[in-house]
């Protein structure tokens, strides 16, 4: 039961908002408290796997591979986590900065949804629900995304709507291909039946095992799939931007991870796509990296630094070791938390100044020290300054791909370390350090008390976990190594999905 | 029938595909509309064509009786065929509000969040 | 909107039976084809048939909800049936629970059933929403146009 409760807590938050439509107090009382809820059953969730191995529920007492299952492992129960934290100080951060007239529309159940979505794939152990959860949360976004209706916001969600249905196409033309050589969409029968299909038709599994590479990449922004994501990421309210940034690639991230170890886990598939998946993770950081530096919209260069950190993300799953994959989960933690707290602050810059442009901005360092730490903490983190998170995140993966003898890749992302602290730098000279240019220069806007705290409380505390992430290395690696192991052993899935059948 | 099936799939990918790479928003929509119904096709051309009874329990009997269809890839189908109505939805709702603003139906012209 | 008087006359009659006929495509729908979506289907279609006869602003008077909280209150029967088992009898989440007694024209009470109940909702939400979203939009455009 306690499986389903992260999917239901953010449902049932979304059903009262819709019950409640027009009523935007109750909707934005319920969509706090609801994942305030969703927080503490996700620890819940990661208490009980911690202790008791695999969780699983057969739906509807379908047993697999039957019906469809919901698994949580220990990744799936880290992500939906964070996914729930996350949740949560987006909720608090989006009660200032969402208009009245979008919660009209029903901004905050939106809000809930996506967060069912994305919570839903990371527990689902079906291929075609994984798909149905895809949808859910494709769809609430691309409504958040345009519910400004701005030309801006609309041209951008062209870009993003257009480039995810397409991905969806290809991800459901894939489970139909590997339903009919297999014959079952539940994933850890398929991880079974594609390793004995693999004896006899290599190439047909291998090309399947590229669609969905394919499929998911172009969620994840993989390079040269990312285009959609730098073209409308800046595009809508800082709180939509923030919970985008933070969770939908890391979707595609996990879509890749999950299929990559527990169904295409052969070597002789892997070491096919290992090149290919080490070509694309080197040139998404680089391109990523280069795109970021050459902006001037504070959220835009952000958008162009998610897509770099997916680069190392798919790094740590190519060289794929029980380490690298370690280092990848604590990776995708750290780059949820120091990404989002970088996003938060930009729309606190945003309210004061009214700009995302960094040639207008200037002066925080000397008008506001205690909004200049807070970007300062989370940039040097993402840059990989030690002791903060980044630096643990980036170490590990490196040494794994040390240990596995992958130079060129770990070169690549050393090079792009820098360039991720220069365009951080960046940022900060232009915005913080230097005084705002003459031309532009104008009073801050204020912030009413009673709103600025609603923004502050999640800023602070997302910049203090990445804090906190890099002194509490030690045990979060033992838990991401966990998770890793499981991640390796598939037979632990298997067996914990399988065993009541077999 | 399966030969038949298979054409038509490959036919409609080929036109989905020829439709994305206009530059007109209308025929983008209409392609991926196309790529949709190549996909849902092809699943149910996957999962076996055969002729056999609906896969329906008849009245008063427990279980399935004698040869009966598969019934997973309509099931899968039925889902997919949902869920696409939905995106094609926004997708139309879209391009006519993009229509609306831009006052032009070629995406190249939407480039003003690229610079 | 101007309709025929045929139109509106047939429509008074038809819409309580289309109505029935899609809460009998409900019910039927456990052992035999029908459920659900089909008859939120056909209530949806009432509604439309009612729109082209007596306009939009009595078809919405008619409804008497927000579409929107029909898709609400759809979701929670589904939510709440799928919440019924393991609440009530320890069972997983979604597990089919039938009741013993047989109605008739019913069928026995289950939660397949509520769960059924709120699809159709759903359903007759959804498409009332994009339905009436359009019609709206309709007489605003044929509004415009006759000020020409």
């Amino acid at each position: 039961m306690i499986v389903v409760l992260p999917i239901l807590t953010p449902l049932i938050t979304a059903l009262i908002g819709l019950i409640a439509w027009g009523n935007s107090r109750i909707q934005r009382l319920a969509s706090v408290v609801g994942s305030a809820v969703g927080v503490v059953i996700a620890v819940i969730l990661l208490l009980t796997v911690q202790e008791n191995g695999i969780q699983v529920l057969y739906v509807g007492n379908w047993v697999a591979p039957f019906g469809i299952t919901l698994v949580a492992d220990l990744f799936s129960a880290i992500m939906v986590t964070i996914t729930a934290f996350m949740g949560l100080m987006v909720a608090i951060y989006a009660l200032v900065d969402i208009d009245k007239d979008l919660e009209v529309v029903g901004y905050h159940s939106l809000y809930q949804f996506l967060l069912v979505g994305v919570t839903g794939s990371f527990l689902t152990g079906d291929l075609f629900n994984l798909f149905v959860w895809f949808e859910i949360m494709l769809l609430s976004s691309f409504v958040m995304l345009t519910l400004m209706g701005k030309r801006a916001q609309i041209e951008g969600a062209v870009k993003y709507v257009i480039m995810n249905m397409l991905s969806s196409v290809i991800f459901l033309a894939s489970i139909g291909l590997l339903y009919g050589v297999t014959g079952t969409v539940n994933m850890a029968d398929l991880a079974n039946r594609v390793s004995s299909a693999a004896d006899q038709r290599l190439s047909l599994i291998i090309s399947l095992a590229m669609l969905f590479t394919v499929a998911f990449g172009m969620k994840a922004a993989i390079f040269p799939l990312f285009s959609w994501l730098p073209a409308s990421y800046h595009t809508p309210p800082t709180a939509i931007t923030t919970i985008f940034g933070a969770l939908l690639t890391k979707v595609g991230v996990y879509a890749l991870i999950r299929v990559y170890t527990l169904i295409f886990n052969t070597p002789e598939i892997f070491n096919y796509a290992q090149i290919i998946l080490l070509l694309a993770a080197g040139l998404t950081m680089v391109i990523g990296v280069f795109g970021a530096v050459a902006q001037y919209g504070f959220r835009r260069l952000l958008s162009f630094h998610i897509v770099s950190q997916i680069g190392y993300l798919i790094m740590g799953l190519a060289i794929f070791t029980v380490a690298s994959l370690a280092g990848t989960i604590f990776y995708l933690v750290h780059v949820i938390l120091a990404k989002s707290a970088l996003f938060l602050v930009s729309g606190i810059v945003y309210r004061l100044t009214g700009t995302y442009d960094l040639k207008k901005l200037g002066g925080f360092y000397h008008n506001n020290m205690a909004l200049s730490m807070l970007f300062f903490i989370p940039a040097i983190a993402l840059a990989g300054i030690p002791p903060l998170s980044g630096f643990w995140a980036k170490f590990a993966i490196i040494k794994a791909g040390l240990e596995a003898g992958n130079y060129w890749i770990i070169g690549t992302g050393l090079f792009v370390s820098v360039f991720t602290l220069y365009s951080m730098i960046k940022i900060w000279t232009y915005a913080f350090m230097r005084k705002r240019p003459d031309a532009y220069q104008a009073p801050l806007n204020t912030i009413p008390a009673s709103e600025a705290r609603l923004l502050w409380i999640p800023t602070v505390v997302i910049g203090l976990a990445t804090i906190l992430m890099g002194i509490f290395a030690g045990p979060l690696f033992e838990l991401s190594t966990a998770a890793a192991e499981q991640l390796m052993n598939t037979e632990m899935y298997i067996t914990a999905v399988l065993g009541g059948t077999q | 029938m399966n030969l038949l099936l298979a054409i038509t799939v490959g036919f409609l990918y080929a036109a989905g595909i020829y439709m994305l790479l206009r530059r007109s928003f209308v025929k983008l929509i209409l392609g991926l509309a196309l790529l949709g119904h190549a996909t849902n096709l092809l699943i149910f051309t996957i999962g076996g064509v055969e002729r056999a009874a609906p896969p329906l329990i008849p009245y008063g009997e427990k279980v399935l009786s004698g040869d009966y269809a598969n019934p997973l890839p309509q099931a899968l189908v039925l889902t997919a065929i949902v869920i696409g109505l939905a995106t094609s939805a926004f997708a139309i709702v879209l391009m006519r509000r993009a229509y609306v603003l831009v006052g032009t139906d070629d995406v190249d012209e939407l480039v003003t969040t690229d610079k | 909107m101007i309709s025929s008087l045929i139109l509106r006359t047939a429509t008074r009659y038809l819409f309580p039976i289309i109505l029935l006929f899609a809460l009998f495509a409900l019910f039927r729908g456990h052992n035999e084809p029908g459920g659900g979506f089909v008859g939120g289907l056909l209530a949806a279609s009432a509604f439309i048939l009612y729109i082209f006869a007596f306009g939009i602003k009595r078809a919405k008077a008619s409804l008497g909800v927000q579409p929107i909280s029909l898709i609400g209150i759809g979701l929670s029967c589904a939510a709440g049936s799928a919440l019924i088992a393991p609440l009530v009898t320890g069972q997983p989440f979604m597990t089919a629970l039938w009741g013993e007694t047989d109605i008739p024209s019913i069928g026995k009470l289950s939660t397949p059933l509520l769960f059924d109940i709120g699809v159709m909702f759903v359903v007759i939400g959804v498409i009332l929403l994009i339905i009436f979203t359009l019609a709206e939009e309709d007489e605003k455009l044929n509004f415009l146009n006759q000020s020409d």
